[in-house]
C-alpha cells in the first residue's frame, strides 16, 4: 500500500505536471529547432512570439466567452487557437518583411540576425504589454479536471490523490497532433521536403528551382503555429504572464540545445530531458520518502534539492553540462 | 572580405546560436530578359570577360561552345579558371563583357535559377547533394521545377546509375565519393536538361571508380544531352572530349577536338606531362 501511494505520489506531483511541461518546451523547442536549422540563426524572440500568439487567442476566448460560443468541456481557448495562430503568422511575416529581408538581401552574417531577433524581441515584449498588460491572465474554462484527486481517493481508497487536469491532457494530445503533423509535413510533402533540401544546401535549393523566399514564409508559418500552440497551452495550463514568457526563453533554449540544435526528434526529446530534471530537482521528496523508507531513515526536511525559485538554474546547468560534454546534443545537431 | 560589414563573422564561433556551415553563397538576383540570337553552337559563352563580385577580372575574353551530342571540356593548369568559365557560363558571374546563348537564345541576363528553367543542369564542383535526405528525395528535389510525372526519369536516373536505386532510401551524405557523384549527376538530369554541365565530376574519387564515372558519362551524352565539364585529369577528359578548351590565365589558350589537344606537342608538353 505504502509503494502504492508513493507512485501514486510521485504520478501526481513529478511524472503528470513534467509530461505536460515537458511537451509544451518541446513545442517552443522546435520552432527553435526549425529556424535554426533553416534559418541558421537561434531566435531569441520565440519567447515573445509565444506570449504574442498567446495573447490574441485569449482576446479570442473572452470575446468567443462574451457571445457565449463555448466548447463545452473543453477551454473555448481551442477555438480561438486558429484565430490566434494566424495574428502571430501576420506578425510574423510583417516582421520578416520590413526587418528580417533586409539582413536576407545583404547576405548577412546569422550572428547579425540573432542581435536583430533580440531586438524584435524587445518589440514584441512591448507589443504585448501594451495589447494585454504585465498582469496575469486566466483564460481557461470548461472542466477543469479529468479525474480530481478526491475522485481518486474514493475510487482506489489509497491515501494519495492523483488530479489530472483537463489541461494537462489536452496539452498532451494537441502536441502529439501538433507534432505528428510536423513531421507528416517535413517528411512527407513537396514543400516540407524542399524545405529542408534548403536546410541542407541553400545554393543547390536554389539550382533545383526552389524558392528561398517561399521557404522561408512557409518556415515563419509553421514557427508561428508551434509558438502558439505551446504558448496557448503553457497558459491554459499554469496562466498567461508575459514576463514568464519571456524566461521560458532559457528552459526552451536548453532543450533545442540538448536534443540537438537542428533536430526536430532533439527537441522533443530535449524537451522532456529539461522538464522532468527541473520538476524533480524543484520538487520536495519527503512525501514519497516518508512512504518508502523506513520510519528512522525518513527525512526530516522537505528534501527538496532547489527552492522552485531556482528552476531555471536547472535549465542552464543542464546546459552548460551538455555544451562541456556532449555539444551536439542527444540526437546529434550541429556540433558547437 | 568584401567589405561589406554585414558580412563580417569574425570571432564568431558559437554554434549554440548560429549553425556554421555555409549559407547560399549564390547571389539572389532577378533575371533580365532572355532574347532571340543566333548561334554556331548549342551552348555558348562568348568572349566573356568578368569576375565574382566587385573583385578583379578572372576570364579574359574566353568562349567555351559545346555542340548537340557532344561533350566538351575545359582543361588547364590550377587557377587558369576552369570553374570560373563554367560558373560564368551558368551566370554565377558578374560578366562585364560577352554573351551566352542557349538554343538560340541570349540568356545572358537570366539567373541561374532561370538557366536551369531554360533547360540546362548543373552539378557543382563540391556541396552537390542534399546529405540527410535519402537518395530518392534527393532525386526529387532535382525535379522540383517539373510539375509531371518524374517516375519515368527517376527510373532512366536508376537505370543509369543501378546502386543507387539500392541506396534509394540511404541518406546521400552516408554515402561514397563515387555514389554522391553518381546522385550529383542524378539530381541534375531529373530536370530532364538540355545540357549538362558538370565541374570536376571526378575530384577526389579513386582512379577505377573515376573510369567508371567518365563511362556513365558518355553514356548520357549518348542520349543526346550534350555536356559541358571541367576536368583536372586532362589526358582522360580530352580522349572522350569532341571538343577540348585549354584554358591558361582565363584565356582560351588552345581549342580544337579531343584528338587533335592530345595530339598538340605544345599542350602535351605544358598540361599533359610529355
Amino acid at each position: 500500500m505504502d509503494l502504492l501511494n508513493a507512485i501514486v505520489a510521485l504520478l501526481n506531483f513529478v511524472i503528470v505536471p513534467a509530461t505536460a511541461y515537458g511537451a509544451q518546451l518541446a513545442l517552443g523547442a522546435l520552432g527553435v529547432t526549425l529556424i535554426y536549422g533553416i534559418l541558421r540563426f537561434s531566435n531569441f524572440a520565440h519567447g515573445d512570439t509565444m506570449a504574442f500568439g498567446t495573447t490574441i487567442t485569449i482576446l479570442f476566448t473572452w470575446w468567443f466567452q462574451s457571445l457565449g460560443v463555448s466548447l463545452g468541456p473543453l477551454p473555448t481557448a481551442l477555438l480561438a487557437l486558429p484565430f490566434g495562430i494566424a495574428g502571430a503568422a501576420l506578425l510574423m511575416l510583417g516582421t520578416d518583411r520590413v526587418v528580417y529581408r533586409f539582413y536576407r538581401a545583404q547576405k548577412a552574417v546569422p550572428v547579425i540576425l540573432v542581435i536583430v531577433s533580440m531586438g524584435v524581441m524587445f518589440v514584441y515584449n512591448g507589443l504585448v504589454r501594451f495589447i494585454i498588460g504585465v498582469d496575469e491572465q486566466r483564460f481557461d474554462d470548461g472542466d477543469r479536471f479529468i479525474i480530481s484527486a478526491r475522485d481518486f481517493k474514493e475510487m482506489t481508497g489509497l491515501d494519495e490523490g492523483l488530479a489530472l487536469k483537463s489541461t494537462q491532457a489536452i496539452t498532451l494530445v494537441v502536441a502529439a497532433i501538433a507534432v505528428a503533423l510536423l513531421f507528416w509535413f517535413l517528411n512527407k510533402t513537396r514543400t516540407g521536403k524542399s524545405m529542408r533540401a534548403f536546410s541542407d544546401n541553400e545554393d543547390l535549393a536554389l539550382l533545383s528551382g526552389i524558392n528561398p523566399e517561399r521557404v522561408v514564409v512557409v518556415t515563419w508559418l509553421i514557427v508561428a503555429a508551434l509558438a502558439t500552440v505551446a504558448g496557448t497551452l503553457y497558459g491554459l495550463d499554469k496562466g498567461f504572464k508575459p514576463f514568464v514568457y519571456f524566461q521560458l526563453l532559457l528552459p526552451i533554449f536548453a532543450a533545442a540545445i540538448v536534443g540537438g540544435l537542428g533536430s526536430p526528434l532533439g527537441a522533443i526529446a530535449g524537451g522532456f530531458v529539461i522538464a522532468y530534471s527541473e520538476v524533480m530537482i524543484t520538487y520536495a521528496w519527503k512525501k514519497v520518502a516518508g512512504y518508502l523508507l523506513p520510519e528512522s531513515l525518513e527525512p526530516d526536511g522537505l528534501a527538496q534539492l532547489l527552492s522552485t525559485d531556482y528552476k531555471f538554474a536547472v535549465s542552464f546547468a543542464i546546459l552548460v553540462v551538455v555544451l562541456l560534454f556532449k555539444p551536439t546534443g542527444l540526437f546529434k545537431g550541429q556540433s558547437v | 572580405m568584401s567589405g561589406n560589414p554585414y558580412q563580417e563573422d569574425r570571432g564568431n564561433k558559437d554554434a549554440s546560436i548560429t549553425r556554421p556551415g555555409m549559407g547560399g553563397e549564390i547571389e539572389h538576383r532577378d533575371s533580365g530578359p532572355a532574347r532571340a540570337a543566333s548561334a554556331d553552337s548549342f551552348l555558348v559563352g562568348e568572349a566573356m570577360t568578368g569576375g565574382y563580385g566587385k573583385g578583379p577580372d578572372i576570364l579574359h575574353d574566353c568562349t567555351i561552345a559545346v555542340d548537340r551530342g557532344e561533350i566538351a571540356v575545359i582543361v588547364g593548369p590550377n587557377g587558369a579558371g576552369k570553374s570560373t568559365a563554367m560558373k560564368a557560363v551558368f551566370g554565377m558571374l558578374n560578366m562585364r563583357s560577352g554573351r551566352v546563348l542557349l538554343d538560340g537564345e541570349d540568356i545572358t541576363a537570366l539567373s541561374p535559377q532561370d538557366r536551369v528553367k531554360k533547360g540546362m543542369g548543373f552539378v557543382p564542383q563540391v556541396r552537390n547533394i542534399f546529405p540527410s535526405m535519402t537518395v530518392e528525395e534527393n532525386l526529387e528535389m532535382g525535379a522540383f521545377i517539373r510539375e509531371d510525372d518524374i517516375r519515368t526519369t527517376m527510373e532512366q536516373v536508376y537505370d543509369l546509375f543501378p546502386i543507387l536505386r539500392d541506396k534509394r532510401d540511404q541518406a546521400a551524405g552516408e554515402l561514397s565519393g563515387g555514389q554522391r557523384q553518381q546522385v550529383a549527376v542524378g539530381r541534375a538530369l531529373m530536370t530532364q536538361p538540355k545540357v549538362l554541365m558538370l565541374d570536376e565530376p571526378t575530384a577526389g574519387v579513386s582512379p577505377i571508380v573515376m573510369d567508371e564515372l567518365f563511362d556513365r558519362i558518355i553514356e548520357v551524352a549518348r542520349t543526346g544531352i550534350p555536356i559541358l565539364m571541367v576536368e583536372q585529369n586532362a589526358r582522360q577528359a580530352l580522349e572522350i572530349a569532341d571538343h577540348g578548351y585549354v584554358l591558361v590565365q582565363g584565356r582560351n589558350a588552345h581549342t580544337g577536338t579531343g584528338k587533335e589537344l592530345l595530339a598538340d606537342p605544345e599542350v602535351r608538353q605544358s598540361f599533359l606531362g610529355g
